[in-house]
Formats: structure tokens, sequence, C-alpha cells
């Protein structure tokens, strides 16, 4: 349950499970893109890691690199105008980026799986679904078409679409939204692997469908036993599924925290921002509380901490020096596992 | 067109009021500020270009050459000398000279003749780029823009139109007239070639009538005029400049393929594809009355193409 | 020009709404002096009465052959008070913006009819209907396509005086638009930018700058914040509250963000296949929904605090939303609906104060279209 030994080097690893590795670590990670304006520095040093079995959820605006990050990890980046400089993104404790790309291939197609925002774009339009699924079996473990076609129709049975054996050869456009992510679901699932990452899985699905995709992933996680990486801009959904939360702003974790500790304590400006900027549905507020300024530019993030110009904490050092990520602890020094703010006044932030 | 000053400002965009620092904008994804003018965008890339480069320079020259032939050459494309009837081989030493590149049949400088054509070819070619382009844009926009009836009869009609073999038309359009002036040839070639672009115009009317900025100034009350000249052109004439470009290249071929058939300027013109025409008599004893008009419209094609496809790659990347 | 006795009988088959004060004007002058005149706090400004829209299935190319309808909006009335906001809330298909496109006079509507004081604005033409626009402004969703990109920022906010010159003389128009910018928050020196020079949320200001441009009466709002950061909605949302107070807006707010809309609303309807299930205040809508799906569609929100969702109830619906080209019989919610019985089939539950709570005066006692309303509150903990 850490992310955050690599900067922080608070050694609190719940090593309960399994004394190897976590399934994904990524390790200093920078991404950059060349662009006419300058490089865009769209992730820079990011660390965080995920084990069998646990959804690790990583929040962010536009623009804060948490896609990115869950790209370089597929190794789906456009390079270029992509490039990483530096980092590891280790997967059973072997660096993917030092693989070649036949191996890297292999782990992408049947150990890591990605699901994306929107399925429709996502789903060839002139291919039956269960031709779609089915491809996958056929292609990995070379099975006969038939055989494919029945494998097929049990996982679409599995992300629960109904009368799967009658739909399996309707094509994506038949399908509602809902029933699209699902088969997309199905896709991610169909070589059983051992990491999903879901970008956006819901956002541009309705909020009483949105709820069923979510249910339905959770379900899936917990029975196969997986690691999910859920990437989301969305509060409330990573209220609902998350075990731990890694919040990011301007391609940096600026906050780590089991998800209850999160939203109970924050001890990031940022995060504490966020929260008070949404409204509450179970009460009327009165004026939002609202984060001035805008998200940085990526050409030219501000010199220290990135948030500094937006925060209403900060002070000459916040210009100057970039804060790492700093474990958090209790006003008494105990130790709060998995907690890291990069914060130079986290202890005022967490603590009033 | 390239608008400078907006690539330029984008740098330099402080804050808003409601934020106190410096921060810029920055909404989507890993390369900020994407949403750039299309024009600086496309003259960024243009510049970059060798291809653009390359054809802008040719264009340029042919140009020059359809507009102050007497630049080029002192010789006068009529000038007839019997004499040099047949002898008069290349001289591809002879830069510029008359007889640099040999004389033909009737004795007349065939770089002469060569440089005095470029304007018959360019101006048919340009000609016709126009008319096809203000003819078409109305057609496709009127179309695009109403729907419903008037589209499905303007949408009809252009099929119609399509149907028609372009250079058979042109023949038999063609060889009603007697007097084959460029006017005639530009308005023939016109009548038959404004289809394509009505198809992209309209396509694009269609595409940017449904942008909310054009929801928003009919929300407004703005009448017809004021959304399709200030709204929908400005915004729609990306493709249809690209489809312009490229088909230019194609109407100069297109003339030059009519005069070599007879059926394009009349005889007295100076043409390419007339000289093209009367030098396939000669081709064993004199090819190079045939090669050098040849190649002459053949480079112009080609640069034509290659602007086109530069501009293309430029203004609309998503086609690359 | 409109007739009386038609409204009030309309409106005793919809009971929740108020009798429709009509004006009867003869001239245009008296049409455009009705239009004009100001209108009390609190006295409904626009009132809709079963608002129909269909959009027709054609086939064929030549010959088109109508082969059914969407029924984008099937007979919808409520009322918007002078200085409130009323949200509209509902998932993607129900019809919610179809009603603002309607209200804005961009479609035509089938049936029905909406009075701007007391005025049927779908009949009205000419200078009448000119004037109706200027009272009523839209912002828009998608502030990356609601803004000309080959227009200034000057030229967008200004051409609102060009279309209609008789609120801004031509000399004032600069120093007007840069008022504008002043009050939404941007610098006025931006005037000469391009969209494209400014953030998503710097743009959906401009939106608004554009929409303030002629004081309109009535701003209708179609999920204005929805493409925008959550740390730059806030701002915008307390922006569009301030101009509010400021200028004596009315807002119509169409959302499917529940909290936003909790947010900003005096009162609520919650759509569902363009018809309205049921409308209240605030508090009634929220804390006392009695309709099946605004008890579902509340109870899917996902709340940023996993303390308090532990304790909520959760209603997952099965299925998705049946197409508008075909909905089902009686009500529209029943084919997902954990109460359907057989009455719901056949009846079509008609949008009142539920005959159970008729005489009490609990925040139940709001209109709610389904035959077996009753209260449950699946937003606060249990």
């Amino acid at each position: 349950m850490t992310i955050i030994e690599e900067t922080a080097g608070s050694p609190a690893p719940d090593a309960s499970r399994d004394a190897d590795r976590p399934l994904l670590e990524v390790r200093d990670l920078h991404v950059e893109f060349h662009t006419r304006d300058g490089i865009a520095k769209a992730v820079n040093g990011v660390n965080y890691s995920v084990d069998a079995g646990e959804t690790l959820a990583v929040l962010g605006e536009s623009g804060s690199g948490k896609s990115v990050t869950a790209q370089a990890i597929m190794g789906i980046l456009d390079m270029p105008p992509g490039r990483i400089p530096q980092g590891e993104i280790l997967f059973r404790g072997q660096d993917m980026l030092k693989m070649s790309g036949e191996e890297r291939r292999k782990i992408r197609g049947n150990k890591i799986a990605m699901i994306f925002q929107d399925a429709l774009s996502s789903l060839n339009p002139v291919l039956s679904v269960g031709y779609q699924l089915g491809e996958m079996f056929r292609v990995h473990q070379g099975l006969s078409k038939k055989e494919a076609k029945a494998k097929s129709i049990e996982l679409m049975d599995r992300v629960k679409i109904p009368a799967a054996a009658a739909r399996v050869n309707d094509y994506p456009h038949q399908f509602s939204g809902g029933m699209r992510q699902r088969i997309m679901i199905a896709m991610a699932l169909a070589l059983e692997p051992d990491l999903i990452i879901a970008d956006e899985p819901t956002t541009a699905l309705d909020v009483t469908v949105q709820a069923q995709v979510m249910d339905l992933l959770a379900e899936l996680q917990r029975e196969y036993h997986m690691g999910l990486i859920l990437i989301t801009h969305d509060l409330g959904v990573v209220a609902d599924v998350a075990d731990k939360i890694a919040v990011m702003y301007a391609g940096r974790i600026v906050e780590t925290a089991p998800v209850h500790e999160l939203y109970k304590r924050p001890a990031h400006p940022y995060t504490k921002g966020l929260l008070d900027s949404i409204p509450r549905l179970d009460q009327k507020g009165q004026e939002l509380y609202a984060i001035k300024g805008l998200p940085p530019n990526l050409t030219r993030i501000p010199s220290g901490c990135a948030f500094n110009p937006r925060c209403p904490q900060a002070q000459d050092v916040c210009r100057t020096d970039v804060p790492p990520l700093f474990p958090v602890t209790e006003r008494d020094g105990g130790a709060l596992a998995g907690r890291g703010s990069a914060c130079h006044f986290w202890k005022e932030t967490i603590h009033g | 067109m390239p608008d400078k000053t907006i690539e330029k400002t984008v740098d330099a965009l402080p804050g808003d009021t409601a934020s106190t620092a410096g921060v810029v904008v920055t909404d989507s994804g890993p390369a900020p500020e994407k949403a750039r003018s299309l024009w600086s965008d496309a003259w960024h890339d243009l510049r970059r270009n060798p291809l653009f480069l390359v054809s802008t320079v040719l264009i340029v020259f042919l140009l020059v050459m359809a507009i102050w032939p007497g630049l080029f050459t002192s010789a006068s494309p009529r000038d007839a000398d019997l004499a040099k009837h047949y002898l008069g081989k290349p001289n591809w030493s002879h830069f510029f000279a008359p007889d640099w590149f040999g004389y033909d049949v009737q004795g007349r400088s065939i770089y002469a003749r060569v440089v005095y054509g470029a304007r018959a070819s360019i101006t048919v070619g340009v000609g016709v780029t126009v008319a096809v382009t203000v003819l078409g844009t109305v057609i496709g926009m009127i179309a695009g823009y109403f729907g419903g009836w008037t589209d499905t009869l303007l949408s009809r009609l252009t099929d119609i139109f399509l149907g028609i073999p372009f250079l058979l038309g042109a023949l038999v359009i063609l060889n009603s007239f007697d007097d084959r002036t460029v006017m005639v040839v530009i308005m023939a070639l016109a009548f038959l070639g404004w289809t394509q672009i009505a198809r992209v115009a309209r396509g694009a009317v269609i595409t940017v009538k449904q942008a909310d900025y054009v929801v928003a100034a009919k929300a407004l009350g703005a009448s017809t005029s004021r959304i399709m000249f200030r709204h929908i052109l400005p915004n729609a004439v990306a493709p249809i400049i690209v489809v312009a470009t490229i088909a230019l290249g194609g109407y100069i071929a297109a003339e030059a393929t009519l005069s070599f058939l007879g059926v394009g300027l009349g005889d007295t013109a100076v043409s390419w594809g007339g000289d093209v025409a009367r030098g396939r008599e000669q081709l064993r004893i004199a090819p190079h009355t045939l090669i050098v008009p040849s190649v002459m419209v053949s480079i112009t094609v080609l640069s034509f193409l290659m602007f086109g496809d530069a501009v293309r790659n430029a203004l609309d990347p998503k086609l690359r | 020009m409109a007739e009386p006795e038609k409204t009030s009988e309309a409106v005793d088959a919809t009971p929740n709404v108020a009798r429709v004060e009509t004006v009867d004007a003869a001239t245009e002058e008296q049409a455009v002096a009705a239009i004009d005149a100001p209108v009390e706090r609190g006295e409904p400004i626009l009132q809709v009465r079963n608002l129909v829209k269909h959009f027709p299935l054609t086939q064929g190319i030549l010959l088109k052959r109508q082969v059914g309808a969407v029924k984008a909006v099937d007979g919808i009335s409520f009322d918007l008070y002078q200085g409130e906001t009323l949200g509209i809330v509902g998932e993607s298909g129900c019809g919610k913006s179809t009603v603002a496109k309607l209200l804005m006079m961009l479609e035509k509507a089938t049936a029905g009819e909406v009075f701007y004081k007391g005025q049927d604005i779908t009949k009205l033409s000419g200078r009448a209907l000119k004037a109706v626009r200027r009272n009523i402004q839209m912002v828009f969703q998608d502030p990356y396509t609601s803004l000309n990109p080959r227009m200034t920022v000057g030229d967008i906010i200004g051409e609102t005086f060009e279309i209609h010159p008789e609120v801004a003389p031509k000399g004032d128009r600069r120093r007007r638009v840069q008022e504008l910018l002043d009050v939404v928050g941007l610098n006025p020196e931006y005037i000469n930018r391009y969209p494209h020079q400014f953030s998503g949320g710097q743009r959906q200001r401009i939106g608004i700058a554009r929409g303030l441009a002629l004081n309109p009466e009535i701003i209708i709002c179609d999920e204005p914040v929805s493409a925008l950061d959550v740390s730059v909605q806030a701002q915008v949302i307390n922006l569009m509250e301030k101009l509010q107070d400021e200028f004596n807006l009315s807002y119509l707010f169409i959302a499917h963000d529940l909290s936003i809309v909790r947010h900003i609303s005096d009162r609520v309807g919650v759509m569902y296949l363009g018809k309205m299930a049921e409308i209240g205040t605030d508090t009634q809508i929220y804390d006392h929904p009695t309709h099946p799906y605004t008890q579902a569609l509340l109870s899917a929100v996902p709340v940023p605090d996993p303390e308090a969702r532990e304790g909520r109830e959760r209603i997952i619906l099965t299925g998705d939303v049946p197409s508008p080209a075909n909905p089902p019989s009686g009500c529209r919610f029943r084919t997902r609906c954990w109460k359907a019985q057989d009455k719901c089939a056949q009846e079509v539950p008609l949008l009142a104060v539920p005959e159970r709570f008729k005489t009490s005066d609990s925040p139940a006692a709001h209109e709610s279209a389904c035959h077996f309303a009753e209260e449950k509150d699946v937003v606060h903990a249990a």
C-alpha cells in the first residue's frame, strides 16, 4: 500500500500478501512533448505502484498528466512528439521501458489491458462485436473461429450484456453507450490480464448507467483479483471504488492517501480546494469555494511548487523550492500509512 | 493570409483578472495551445515543407513568365523563318537564346513559343479555378445551408453534371464554338467542373452549420446573410481552397489536352497544347518540337499539384 | 392572438401550473411594448404549456416519407419566475436540450405554447420576435465550439449590437464590450484576441459576456460548466450567481450534474424521455423525492465522501433509456422501474401533487408524475 517510498522514503510496504514486488511500479517517470511552443513537460517524476487486487485512482484535471502516465505504461504514447527522458515502469519487477518491442507487446496484450473513455471510437464499426472479441482468442490463443465465438458469448454474458448469444453478431453502433463500454470491458478481460488501466471509463455515460458500469468493473476486479488503475477527474467516482488515491497536478503527484483519509483530511491545498469547490448533493451550500486562476501551461510550469500561483497558502519558499512528497504523519508524529503530500505546509493543511 | 500576430500573441497571454498570477491557458492534453488559428498553423507547416517551397518558386516563375513574357525572350512566338524549318535543332547551351530549344516546322523559335504559351495555360488554369470555386461554393453553400428540397434539387443537379465525362463534355461543347477564345475555354471547363467544389462546399457548410457559434448567432436573431458570410463561409473555406488548388493543375492539363485534340484554343493562339499537337507530326524528324512543350505542361501541372498537396497537408492534417 | 380559453383547458390537464394571463397585442408596437414591460420579482416571466417537439423520421431520398417520429419533448409544462433559477436535470436523450432550443426558437415546436410575459412567442414574428430574442439569451455547453474561431472577442460580443443596434449606439459599442469583459472577470484589453488564445473557463466567460450584452431578462444555460475542469467550474458557477443578483436575471439551468443543479437552483424539474417526471423546490426534489426515477438518479450520483456514501441506499437501474422514437406506453419509466404494475403500462401518470400528499404540508407534496409516488430519501446517509 505504498506509492511514496521512492521520494519520501517512508517504508510502509504492506507485505502481507506476498513478499514479491508490487504488480506494477512506476518510478520517477518523466514524459515530455516537443511542441512548437517548446517542450511541454507532461509528467515530471511520477511514482506509484499497484498490487494485485488493488484499485489505485489517479485523480487530476485535464493536463495533469494522468492519462499520459497511463499511455506511457501501455506503451501507446506517440513518440515523437512524446519522449521519456527518464524513469522506470516495472511490471513484476521488470522494467518495461528497457524491453524489446516484442516483449512489451506480449505484456500489453496478455498482462495489461486498457479501457478507454470513448467506447464507440475504440471499436471497429465495420466488424461485429463477436468478431472483435473473438479476435483476442484467435490471435493470442490460436482458437478456432467457432471456439472463439463461444468464448465471446461467454465474455458478453460475464459483463452482463442481455441476450449475449443473440447479440454476438451485432455491430458496435447497435449497442447503447453503456453496453459498448461493457464490450470494451469484455475485451480488456478477454485474456484475463493482471492489470487493467481504465481511463475515464464512465465519463461519457449517464449517471444511472455509470453506476452499473463501475459496479461491474469493481465486481470483476474482485473476481479476477486484478490490479486496477482508475484514471478520472471525478472525485465522486473515486470515492466509490478506489482503495488509494494519487492526486496529480502539472505532471506530479501532489498527494497520496487511502481513499477515506483523503476526503476526511486532505493534506495538500490543491486537493482541499478541489473538495471544497464541488457542490454537495445532500445539502444546499453557500457560495462555492473556487480555486483561483488556471492550470499551468505545461511548457512554462511555475518554478517551485507548480500550484503556488493558485494557492492561498503560498509563501516565498513555494516559489523557489519544489516540494518533495513528504510523508504525512499525525500531529504527534504517528505514522499514517500510505499518505504523502507534496506541500511545504502539509502540516498546516492537514492539522489546521 | 497567414496571420503572424495570432501566432505570436499566444506566447504572451497573462492570466485573467480572476487569476492573480501569470499562469497561462492550457486545458487539454500534453500539447498546450494546440487550438491555434488555422492559418497561422498552416503557414507554420508550409514554411518548413520543401515541397511547398519548390512548387512556390516554380509557380512564381511561371506566373512571371505568363505576365511578362518579354522578360525571358526578345524573340516573337509568331515570327516564322522558314529557313530554319527542320534545320533548327536545339542548341542546349544557348541559354535563353531563341534557338535554345530549336525551331518548329514553320521555323518559329520553340523557346519563344514556350515562354509565350505560359500565359494561355495559366490563364485558363487560374480562370477555370476561380470560376469553378465561385460557382461551386455558391451552389454548395446554398444546398448545404438551406437543406431540404433546395438541397435535394441542387445535389441531384450536381450528380447529373458529375455524370458527364469531363473531357468528352468539353469536347462536345467546345466543338460547337468556332471562335474558341480563352474566355470560351474557361467557361466551358467551369461549366463542367464546378461539381467537385460544390460537393466539398456543401459538406463543409453542413458541418459548420451545426457548430454552436452558428446556433448562437441564430439565437441572437442574426440574418441569413450574416450567418452565411460572417460565420459559415470563413470557417468552411479551408477545404474549398484545398480542392481548388489541387484541381488547378488538372485544368491546365485539360486545356493542353483539348488544344492537342484541336478543340482547345484557336489555331492562332500560342498554347503548349497546340504546340504538342503540331509537334506530334514531326515526332520522328524533330522530336524536340513535341518534347519541349510537353515537358512545360508536365512541370506546370506538377508544380500546382505539389502546391495543392502542400496546402492540403497544412490546412487539413487529418487527410495525411 | 393567444386564446385564453384553450390555455385554461391546458392548465386543467396539468394542474401543477397556474393559469396564464395572456396579453392580447393587436399591433406589433403593442406586442413589443408588452415584451419590454418589466415583470415583478417572483411573478412568472416564462410559462411553458404542453410543449411538444417531434422530429420526423423519414425514409427515401427524393420523396421523403415519414416513418415515425423521435418524441424528443412530449408535452411538458412549467413556469419560470422572475429572478429565480429553474434547474432541469435528466440523462442524455431526455429532451432537456431540445427544450432549450425550443425556448430559444431555434426549433419550431410541434405543438404547445411558450408564453413570455403573457404572449405566445411561438407565434411571434418580425420585430416582436426580435424583441423576445433580445430578452432571452443562451449560454452554450461547449466553450470551444460556441465561439466563432475566425472572430475576435470584440467582434463576437460586439456582433450582438450589430444585430440589435438599438441597444448600443455605434460609437459606444467598443466601450460596452470592454465593460462586459470586465463584468465577467476578463481583462478588457483582451478585446482583440481570438478565442483559441483562451482556456475553456475563460471562453465560457466570453460566452456569458455575449449572453449579457443585450441586458436580457432570461438566460438559458445548456450545460454551461460540464465541459470545464472541476477547479474552473466553481469559478464559473460563482460568476453566474453573482451576475444573477447584479442584473436581476432568471436562469433556466439545464444540466446533468445533479450536485451543481442543486447548488444553483431554486426549483428543479426532472425530465425523463421527453416528459417531466417531477418538479419542485430543491429541498422537495433532493431531500423528499417521490418519483422513482428521481430517486434512482439521485442515488446513483457518486458522492465525493466515502463515508456518506456507505450509509446511502443505492438503486441501480437495469437496462438503458428506451429510444424516444418508440417510448413505452403509459408511464415512460416503467420499463426500468421496480414498482411498475399493470396500471403503469396503461395510464400515463399526470404531473400533479400525488393524491396521498394533497392534504399534507410536508415537502413531499409537490408535483410528481407517478401512480405510486412515495417519499424516499436517497441522498442522506441512513
